[in-house]
């Protein structure tokens, strides 16, 4: 297995520089002689279509959604950080770099993270030539905040809708290049199998979700662009569609998963009202600036917040690190919520919720400032809970974010499979264990927008011109694999629903391989994987056929591939002495040096 | 990848000889945009007639026995940059029906499946949804009226008085005969409070469609729209109330 | 709580569809109405009877896939709501909830609650965009823009093209979603080089889709989830004309 990472030698400031000069290039006339497969469409895969379409490679871009405008990189609420130094603070490329890579635990790959930082000045120049429109200052410059305790205001956004801007900028971009010509889009298409001739990624195979064919596509290169697997958790703040199945089949096929156990958990989120909930609510973590979290002192105390007198309610965190107090990093506020409801001082009807109050922040700066600072966020708590934040303490818990681990890539964003690549939250490089706020938005458009575009040259030029046409046997055989999947899943016509067996997949990863982990619960967890997978595939029930447009089908189809992560994912986090993500360790020592304070 | 098809579909004219025939001028009054316009400026060049016509038609009230009003008439029929303007008035009033007729066939076709629960009263005013009804109304209106009076006075069999030597059609008799019918005063308030729905939705929207509208003045625009919608058919309407009245006394 | 649904079922873009009445019983105030169709199609599926297609994605009130025409309004009955934000605690114990897809013609029913919104998608290609390469633009701050500019352009940017505006207007028209994509790039000075040019592309490509004409009825704006302002409409015409007649080049598009 090829683990080389191609990374650089040399200082690490130079390494990019030197990098983009010994990659090798495709001469611009010879470029419309290469096709190239996009899978996903959000802001990596839709910055990673548009710029390859303009250089002049042919693109095909595939997403399940209706339109590539819808990918989850929409829902991105806070910002993109980039080293602009724009407001005199002390910013500085390296700094960005080292702010990322310590926040990640450094298990980053550094040269990639340095790599970001350095490209993350031209992200923001291009997405203001594309009309994305950024917060500004009333002398017409661009406006920054700090975001997630950053020391320097590098972050910028556009209101509350940061990813939805910058995804619209990139799809605008791409809808540029549809009407050149150069993208062939196929919405409403599932990619389902990656295709190999000659150990090489030359292809996939996807299932046109309204009329259920099975097609091929054949490329010289395939990039998949296809987001996180943070829905192994059945829960968590990923939209309801988000699935891994375009990187699990490419890992059965070879591309190797990298720390796959590590998962984002954030600390504000809208607590689980019933069973029936099907996804979770991100609040924006500046909630925490004004906000004091607590729980009260007595274990399963039912009263109502306000009947709780002051003496008798624990502000944990403030207790806990009064030099950080409620800004504590997201993980230490995240294992905290749950370790005070996991002693019973939980609240809410489910007892899984914290309060976050902001009775003492209105009663300092009054109503009206606080209502200009978190007023559209307390409107959207209120459309939600039904309760208005203004007069009852909000309640918050942490759910499953994002997730760092993905397909491994070396340092020009190809995974073990040459001619495979992988970007943004699909590829694991550049958050090690932990993702700093507002850096999400920033890795996929510098993977998309300007990794990319140069790395993926270096590979072409070495390829013959030659396209594998889609009756190739490899095609042939993929497409008969994937035939058969589905209709295997279709025949087991069995008693439990999709959505139940993933329920259950979800309890187990959120119990035994979620905020915190032991050895035990995890080799329990691996059984009970084991046992869920069974039941999968001897009891689910999926209607109707494969030929038509079968919503079910697909949930089925991407549930198979989450079984199959979940036991990676126990597996890998079995493999380490720490607790990850990010979490109190019950029995096994944190091992991480000064972790209570660190940023 | 660019339809041009649009710029095509006037309505009757799509074979080839379209493209020949079509200049600029046709192509952007062809599109919703440029067909919305005509509305638009058609209707806001009827509304500075009637504002004309009920300044004119007060001359009723002089009570004069209607020679003042005698006399507009015949300078109304008389004059030939009047006559000019009339017939301006009447493309105007083809055009705005015309095109009237072309947008809400267009509108109809753009939903060929309606829902079977709609709340639109929930979104918008009913008169904002049924300007085509309004419209056909007060029509229907028009018609009747010019029967009544344009008719009258150019081919009807009129008596003829004369003021200080000019000999002019007794138009006045004829209204106050008119509105001595207590259904026929009734059509006309009716047509009226149509007109006033009429306008208050199209006087705004008017400077809407043609891309007039800024918080700066809008509010002032749709003020002056209810007011002008209000006033000018209550107007209108009052004249067919005085003589009706004035005729059963 | 109890309610009725009343949903819209039809098999396929072919089929001629009809309504099928469920009886939802115990039911959380606090779901969220597409999960209350959650619970239906759990329960449709364990009958073994299909359940209910319908799109959605991020049910944050975002991505903009969700579009159901619930009791006679798009997205139903809150002001600035998706249908995914829509809980239950906003309807009456024992109500009969009525939904129905989008209907437009340039929206073809695929099947149940689902239409075919690329209309969309192709009349943002047709111009929806500023024409600038990757690389080689001018530093982000090279160019100022006022903050009540990028405020007006950010607000018509807020479009998060669901249709409600088409499912609202009684001509089922586009123009508050194309005006909105005109407007924030017309507000910019990034996008001023092909102001002209865009305006009549993606008009001339709304009118090819088959989307009615405006009546300014504002029914669109009253029922857009993101609350986006007729002023776009006004703009988009203004523009349009100034296009047609003031263009500066020869060129006509």
């Amino acid at each position: 297995m090829n683990f080389e990472s191609k990374t650089p030698t040399g200082p690490i400031a130079e390494q990019w520089t030197k990098h983009k000069f010994n990659l090798k290039l495709v001469n611009p006339a010879n470029k419309r002689k290469y096709d190239i497969i996009v899978v996903g469409t959000g802001l990596a895969g839709a910055s990673a279509a548009a710029s390859l379409a303009e250089l002049g490679y042919n693109v095909k871009s595939f997403c399940f959604q209706d339109s590539p405008r819808r990918a989850h990189s929409i829902a991105a609420q806070g910002g993109i950080n980039a080293a602009k130094n724009y407001q005199n603070d002390g910013d500085s490329v390296f700094r960005l770099f080292y702010d990322t890579v310590k926040g990640g635990d450094y298990r980053s790959r550094e040269s990639n993270v340095y790599r970001l930082s350095e490209v993350s000045v031209s992200i923001i120049d291009q997405c203001v030539a594309q009309g994305v429109p950024f917060a500004r200052e009333y002398g017409g410059l661009l406006s920054n905040r700090s975001f997630g305790g950053a020391q320097v205001s590098r972050t910028f956004y556009a209101r509350g809708q940061t990813g939805q801007q910058l995804l619209i900028g990139a799809y605008s971009a791409m809808s540029r290049q549809v009407a050149n010509g150069k993208i062939k889009v196929y919405p409403r298409t599932e990619m389902l199998d990656l295709v190999m001739v000659d150990g090489k990624a030359r292809g996939i195979v996807t299932r046109n979700l309204i009329t259920g064919e099975i097609e091929s596509h054949s490329g010289h290169a395939v990039i998949l662009a296809s987001g996180g697997y943070g829905n192994v958790f059945f829960l968590s703040t990923n939209a309801m569609g988000s699935n891994a199945t375009a990187a699990w089949r490419a890992h059965k096929k070879g591309a190797l998963f990298a720390n796959p156990c590590y998962t984002q958990i954030h600390p504000t989120c809208i607590p689980v009202s019933g069973e029936y909930q099907s996804k979770l609510t991100l609040m924006s973590e500046s909630l925490r600036n004004d906000g004091r979290v607590w729980v009260p002192k007595k274990e399963g105390d039912k009263r109502k917040p306000h009947e709780i007198p002051e003496a008798e309610r624990d502000y944990y965190l403030e207790r806990k690190y009064p030099a950080f107090g409620n800004l504590v990093p997201r993980d230490v506020a995240s294992r905290n919520a749950k370790q005070v409801c996991d002693e019973g001082k939980g609240v809410g009807e489910t007892g899984l919720a914290v309060y976050l109050d902001f009775a003492d922040a209105i009663k300092r700066d009054g109503r009206d400032t606080i209502s200009a600072k978190y007023g559209n966020l307390f409107e959207m708590y209120e459309k939600i809970t039904g309760y208005n934040p203004y007069d009852t303490p909000m309640m918050i818990y942490p759910a499953v974010h994002y997730t760092m681990g993905g397909l491994w890539v070396d340092y020009n964003l190809m995974t073990s499979i040459p001619g495979l690549y992988s970007l943004g939250e699909a590829n694991f490089s550049d958050h090690g264990a932990n993702r700093l706020g507002a850096s999400a938005l920033m890795q996929g458009l510098a993977d998309g927008y300007f990794v990319i575009p140069y790395t993926i040259g270096d590979y072409l030029a070495g390829m013959s011109y030659d396209k594998v046409p889609t009756t190739h046997e490899a095609f042939k055989a993929a497409e008969a694999d994937v035939q058969a999947k589905l209709k295997k899943l279709i025949s087991i016509n069995g008693k439990q629903t999709v959505d139940q067996l993933h329920k259950k997949l979800g309890h187990i990863m959120w119990d035994k391989c979620g905020m915190s982990r032991t050895a035990e619960g995890l080799k329990e967890a691996r059984e009970q994987i084991k046992k869920v997978k069974e039941e999968f595939w001897t009891d689910v029930k999926v209607l109707g056929t494969a030929d038509e447009l079968n919503q079910t089908l697909e949930k089925a189809s991407r549930v198979a591939d989450f079984i199959e992560l979940g036991a990676l994912m126990v597996e890998d986090a079995l493999q380490r002495e720490e607790s990850l993500w990010r979490s109190l360790p019950r029995r096994i020592p944190d091992t991480r040096r000064g972790s209570q304070t660190r940023r | 990848m660019f339809a041009i098809k649009s710029y095509y579909n006037f309505g009757l004219v799509t074979t080839p000889i379209a493209k020949f025939i079509m200049s600029w001028f046709t192509q952007t009054l062809s599109t919703t945009i440029g067909k919305k316009v005509i509305m638009a400026l058609s209707g806001l060049f009827l509304i500075t007639f009637i504002i004309v016509h009920v300044s004119g038609n007060m001359l009723l009230f002089k009570g004069d026995e209607g020679e003042a009003f005698n006399l507009y008439a015949k300078f109304m029929t008389s004059n030939p940059l009047v006559r000019l303007v009339s017939i301006v008035l009447y493309s105007g009033i083809i055009l705005h029906v015309i095109y009237a007729i072309v947008l809400t066939l267009y509108n109809r076709k753009s939903r060929p499946v309606g829902y079977k629960m709609t709340h639109p009263s929930e979104n918008s005013t009913w008169k904002s949804r049924n300007m085509g009804i309004l419209g056909t109304l007060v029509f229907i209106f028009l018609v009747i009226h010019m029967r009544s009076f344009w008719w009258e006075m150019h081919f009807g069999d009129i008596p003829v008085k004369t003021y200080a030597g000019i000999e002019v059609v007794d138009l006045y008799t004829v209204v106050l005969a008119a509105f001595s019918n207590w259904w026929y005063s009734a059509l006309y308030v009716l047509a009226m409070v149509a007109l006033g729905y009429h306008l208050s939705h199209g006087f705004w929207s008017a400077f809407q469609t043609v891309g007039l509208n800024h918080e700066k003045y809008m509010p002032l625009l749709k003020k002056t729209a209810l007011i002008f919608s209000i006033i000018v058919p209550l107007l209108f309407a009052s004249m067919p109330v005085y003589f009706y009245i004035k005729s059963i006394l | 709580m109890n309610v009725t649904l009343k949903i819209w079922r039809q098999k396929n873009a072919t089929d001629t569809g009809k309504f099928e009445t469920y009886d939802m019983k115990d039911i959380n105030d606090h779901m969220s109405f597409l999960e209350l169709v959650d619970v239906l199609n759990e329960k449709l599926e364990q009958e073994g009877k299909e359940p209910v297609h319908f799109d959605h994605d991020c049910r944050e009130g975002i991505c903009g896939s969700c579009a159901m025409y619930i009791n006679g309004r798009p997205h139903g009955p809150m002001k600035g709501t998706t249908a995914c934000q829509l809980h239950m605690r906003h309807f009456k114990e024992g109500e009969t909830i009525t939904v129905e897809p989008w209907r437009a013609r340039a929206f073809p029913v695929i099947k149940d609650l689902m239409v075919d919104r690329s209309a969309f998608d192709r009349i943002i290609q047709a111009g929806g965009y500023i024409s600038v390469n990757t690389g080689g633009v001018p530093d982000a701050n090279e160019i100022p823009v006022s903050k009540d500019i990028a405020d007006e352009a950010f607000n018509a940017a807020t479009c998060i093209a669901c249709g409600a505006c088409v499912a609202a207007c009684k001509n089922a028209s586009a123009m508050l979603f194309v005006s909105a994509k005109i407007s924030q790039l017309a507000l910019l000075p990034q996008g001023q080089v092909e102001r002209e040019r865009r305006a009549e592309l993606m008009i001339s490509q709304m009118d090819a889709e088959g989307f009615g004409a405006c009546s300014n009825t504002q029914a669109c704006s009253a029922e857009c989830p993101k609350e986006i302002d007729m002023l776009n409409i006004a703009r988009m015409n203004r523009e349009f004309l100034k296009a047609k007649v003031g263009s500066r080049a020869q060129e006509i598009h």
